[in-house]
């Protein structure tokens, strides 16, 4: 058909046709690339200005921090709104000059002079120095209104919505609760606080600490758009809503709390007390003074002599938590932890009879019964309900002989070790051992080994014992429960914001204990007796206790200082829903001080005075001073 | 008319000697490689764009856009194998499935912002008006040569508008302007190459112009709008994009501060309108956008640059087909490239009216990756055969 060679011909109309459309082409394109070269190359710049003008700030709506309640859902932790004046340290002008200026003018509507203000800036960038600087907390919304229309005139000046933790109840609770602060550049690194970013606020410590993924909530954002002097234009881009952080219910019975707080802040002394469910180690109070007002926390900066006096040993410590940190021997209230280890290691039965002449000798050394008291033949209940010094100093030479019983017998009733409780901090102790003071002496850390009037020491909780009420609500709950050594928690319940119970808290016993019924029972018997037969060590403050109920004092030398007085109580008798240590440094005798603080303890927990006034089908009086425990002299027994 | 079999424009000598150097399976190694560049080009601004929208996903996006890609290649190569002509005999099943297709989506397809244009199937939501571009040209084709001898020339220009513009009609009933708009285009280009005579055409053109006017001025002021609010705003606005920047004028004037900002070589990771959510849409409508403001004025040429050796291709296959249903075809897809290209680019640069119309194997999106390249994939069958008719001519003669 054609050559080879030849161009073959399109129809005429065809070609014109494809020529049309290709030119078409060519002008469209043509149009494109002309409009693109003004628009990008002969305009660029202008358009430049204009992206700049259209740039996004995205403002962060705090979430609420989630409260913290007592089990009765009274409210122990709340939050506050509040207005907070704040400076981006990055946003604020480079020029030195420049920033002062800028001070200076925000220093006259804000009442601060360019000193504080940079004082500011200097103390609170420190530490974290991309945080934001609060200036000024519940600030005025005139003044807001005057920052926002004149924005541009204050770069980096900015007033937020922020949260600030409310203390509704003053110092209650405060060790428990801890304190809430800006999180550290060393906190941003931990797999715990992913996603947080300087500025955000976390539990530093106590619950607020334990529970923090779960009080903390979600911010959320706002993008909106802003000219380049960042003036809102009007247009919101994107929008979360924030989600407010989970309430923690505590076990903490507020009564309870309240109680054992005025009981030891009536006495005046440091001191401490815990207040425990036996069965499954919720805590019903915890306490410790002296106290501080967690609300110190909240400030913006706190000031040095506010620190200074919370963690001073001249202020008595008051940001210690005695009751979880306390490192004190116990005295006699160690004496059923000793005779546990006795009856189950076959040294001593419940009927086991020992003679208590007033003084015990052994390898030249003597050791008397305090007060010099002699106290004749005894069994192990009267041993404990007179608290006869000798009975037991026999039954320590005794275990003695047992290689480790007496440690071992202790340290499964948790002396010795953290409990476990979920506030952070929580002492270890020590619980005296043959190995222990071995090491200190191969060290040559002390001047002799471990020998058999360690073990008499320890059978009364004397020597190198340190340990804190808590350990010992521990130890008494699981002679108390058959032998469950719980682990004590404060946590209860995780509720939505709505109320609805999102996680129960109710961690699993440490472990299981296997104590023979009759030896529980004995002992348990020698503490009720202790306590409310006559001739019992606090009998003068719990004779008339109207619930039957068990309790050991406790009197322990802790040179140079005055004797620590301790009590563990058990109520009701015979099978006990709680446990209540205290302890006071100085108390002196154990019934003159730690008891009469349990006793308030145990009377709101039981409503005693709300009984005794409907008995009497009065009033509810009012609730009196602590009462003075009886002279010692004055006591039937031994009040040690 | 035109005649069936016409004197074929056929460069013999070019086509046999591409396919003895080139021999990719015999496709057109221009329009393969303009092809690959579009595809891999638009993965590459989508995972610059998107790296951040899906948290601990960065290539959720692109990893979609690329199984559609192969999808869509695979798909191109087979119908590069078929000889396209067959698809002649098919007509009346293609225009048939094509507005089965339509129809089903205005029955059962599901509202997204207003308008109905997806079919939710187990994987993917597919959309069957994009599929329809391919179905129309295919079908359209065939009849503008099946009528050709034997009814007169008006009559068959009016039939081949009739099918045409019912398809186009139902997509703007969902509605989707953009699309209607390319089923108009596709129609008039089918028209157009089919030979209908000149003053066919200047009729045609007066009666758009009175349509176009009557939908926008004439209709609203009577009371009987054809257009929905959002399409009458969108198509008007572009007259004068300053007025209020808080409506459909935000979007061109948001798209021209980007490009603009964008200058000779862009902004890189710096961008801020498309980054920043100041321009809608940023994987779709307005990708180009993305692509002036991130590359600037060379970014943007160069892409230009690809639909344009694109484009020439395909009207290049048009002048070398072995038959006329092969340039019909080949003009309507070009025709349809030019369309989509220049209603796309001209939306982001401020000359055209918003229409959503997607930027052929740039947007994101299955069914156009999809459909663009099955259009393709006819187009380099058109090459194919043509180049094994002259071949198979030339061995005759030898």
């Amino acid at each position: 058909m054609f050559s080879e060679r030849e161009r073959p011909l399109m129809p005429a109309q065809f070609a014109l046709r494809v020529a049309i459309l290709s030119g078409l082409a060519l002008v469209m394109f043509s149009i494109i690339f002309f409009r693109l070269w003004y628009l990008q190359v002969l305009s660029g710049d202008r358009y430049m200005k204009a992206a700049e003008n259209n740039q996004v700030r995205e403002i962060t709506v705090r979430a609420p921090r989630g409260e913290v309640l007592d089990r009765n859902g009274h409210t122990l932790v709340a939050n506050r709104a509040a207005l907070a004046l704040q400076l981006q340290p990055t946003e604020l002008p480079r020029s030195h000059r420049k920033r002062q200026q800028e001070f200076a003018r925000l220093g006259q509507v804000i009442g601060m002079s360019p000193d504080q203000i940079q004082r500011q800036l200097r103390e609170q960038t420190k530490e974290l120095p991309a945080n934001p600087v609060t200036l000024k907390r519940d600030v005025d919304h005139n003044l807001v209104y005057y920052l926002r229309e004149n924005q541009a005139q204050y770069p980096g000046v900015s007033v937020q919505h922020v949260y600030v933790r409310s203390y509704p109840n003053g110092s209650l609770a405060a060790q428990i609760f801890g304190y809430v602060r800006e999180v550290t550049e060393e906190q941003l690194k931990e797999a715990r606080y992913q996603g947080l970013v300087p500025g955000d606020q976390v539990g530093q410590s106590g619950v607020e600490n334990t529970y923090d993924n779960v009080l903390r909530g979600i911010h959320g954002m706002t993008r909106v758009q802003v000219d380049a002097q960042g003036r809102p234009t009007g247009g919101v881009l994107s929008q979360t809503q924030p989600r407010a952080g989970d309430n923690l219910l505590l076990s903490i019975d507020s009564r309870v709390q309240a109680a054992g707080e005025a009981a030891l802040g009536a006495f005046g002394n440091p001191g401490a007390f815990v207040a425990m469910n036996v069965r499954d180690g919720e805590i019903l109070g915890l306490g410790s003074a002296p106290t501080y007002d967690p609300s110190v926390f909240t400030k913006p900066v706190i000031p040095q002599s506010t620190i200074d006096h919370i963690f001073s040993d001249e202020a008595g410590s008051p940001y210690t938590n005695r009751a979880t940190q306390g490192l004190y021997p116990t005295g006699s209230t160690f004496k059923p932890i000793t005779a546990v280890a006795a009856l189950e290691s076959g040294v001593l039965t419940p009927t086991t009879t020992i003679v208590d002449g007033g003084t015990f000798t052994i390898g030249g050394l003597s050791f008397k019964n305090a007060g010099g008291a002699s106290y004749g033949a005894l069994q192990l209940p009267q041993a404990l309900q007179v608290s006869s010094d000798v009975f037991f100093y026999n039954l320590g030479a005794d275990l003695y002989s047992h290689e480790d019983a007496q440690q071992h017998w202790a340290s499964e009733l948790g002396i010795g070790d953290p409990t476990g409780i979920d506030i952070p901090g929580e002492g270890a102790g020590l619980l005296p051992s043959p190995e222990w003071r071995d090491q200190l002496y191969k060290d040559g850390d002390t001047d002799r080994p471990w020998s058999v009037g360690d073990n008499v020491n320890l059978s009364v909780g004397q020597g190198d014992l340190q340990t804190n009420p808590l350990q010992m609500a521990v130890a008494y709950a699981a002679i108390a429960n058959g032998g469950d050594v719980v682990r004590p928690h404060v946590g209860m319940e995780v509720e939505d914001v709505s109320g609805r119970a999102v996680q129960e808290i109710d961690p699993a016993p440490q472990r299981h204990v296997e104590i023979a019924p009759q030896y529980r029972q004995a002992i348990l018997q020698g503490i009720h007796m202790a306590a409310q037969s006559p001739g019992g060590t606090s009998y003068p403050v719990f004779g008339n206790f109207p619930i039957p109920m068990a309790g050991k004092t406790g009197t322990a030398e802790r040179y140079p200082q005055a004797d620590q007085s301790w009590y563990v109580a058990l109520a009701p008798y015979p099978n006990p829903q709680i446990v209540v240590a205290a302890t006071i440094e100085q108390g002196g005798f154990g019934v003159e001080a730690a008891a009469p603080v349990t006793k308030h303890i145990l009377e709101a927990y039981f409503n005693v005075h709300e009984r005794e006034a409907k008995a009497a089908g009065g009033k509810v009086p009012k609730r009196g001073p602590i009462e003075t425990p009886p002279a010692a002299s004055a006591a039937p027994g031994n009040p040690y | 008319m035109v005649s069936d079999v016409y004197p074929r424009p056929f460069d013999e000598r070019r086509a046999a000697g591409a396919a003895e150097r080139r021999g990719i399976l015999g496709l057109d190694p221009v329009l393969l490689l303009a092809t690959l560049g579009l595809i891999g080009f638009g993965l590459f601004t989508l995972g610059k764009v998107t790296g951040g929208d899906i948290p601990h996903d960065p290539y959720f996006y692109v990893i979609r856009q690329a199984i559609y890609a192969v999808i869509g290649i695979a798909l191109m190569l087979a119908l590069a194998r078929v000889d396209y002509s067959r698809f002649r005999e098919l007509r009346v099943g293609l225009y048939t499935a094509m507005i089965g297709g339509i129809i089903l989506v205005l029955l059962l397809g599901q509202a997204t912002r207003g308008s109905k244009r997806w079919i939710e199937l187990p994987f993917f939501t597919f959309q069957p008006s994009e599929l329809a571009k391919v179905l129309l040209i295919a079908a359209l084709a065939g009849f503008a040569i099946d009528r050709g001898r034997r009814v007169n020339e008006r009559q068959q220009t009016a039939r081949l508008l009739l099918m045409g513009f019912v398809p186009a009609l139902i997509v703007f009933l969902q509605p989707d302007l953009g699309t209607a708009v390319t089923y108009v285009v596709i129609t008039l280009a089918i028209l157009f190459v089919a030979g209908v005579r000149w003053t066919h055409f200047a009729l045609l053109g007066v009666l758009l112009t009175a349509a176009v006017s009557a939908v926008l001025l004439i209709a609203p002021a009577i009371g009987h709008p054809v257009l929905k609010d959002y399409q009458q705003e969108r198509v008007t606005s572009f007259l004068n994009p300053s007025s209020d920047p808080r409506d459909a004028t935000y979007q061109i004037n948001q798209s021209l501060i980007a490009i603009g900002s964008g200058s000779k070589t862009g902004r890189g990771a710096d961008s801020t309108q498309t980054e920043n959510g100041f321009v809608p849409d940023r994987t779709t409508d307005f990708i180009f956008s993305v692509i002036g403001e991130r590359f600037g004025f060379v970014g943007a040429a160069f892409v230009l640059s690809l639909y344009a050796l694109l484009i020439w291709r395909a009207l290049r296959i048009m002048t070398l087909s072995k038959n006329l249903y092969g340039s019909l075809i080949s003009g309507a897809i070009a025709a349809m490239f030019m369309c989509q290209v220049f209603v796309n680019v001209g939306v982001a640069i401020g000359i055209m009216p918003v229409t959503g119309v997607t930027l052929p194997l740039m947007s994101f999106g299955g069914s156009s990756v999809v459909v663009t390249l099955m259009a393709i994939g006819l187009l380099q069958s058109i090459y194919v055969q043509a180049r094994l008719t002259s071949k198979s001519r030339a061995d005759l003669l030898r």
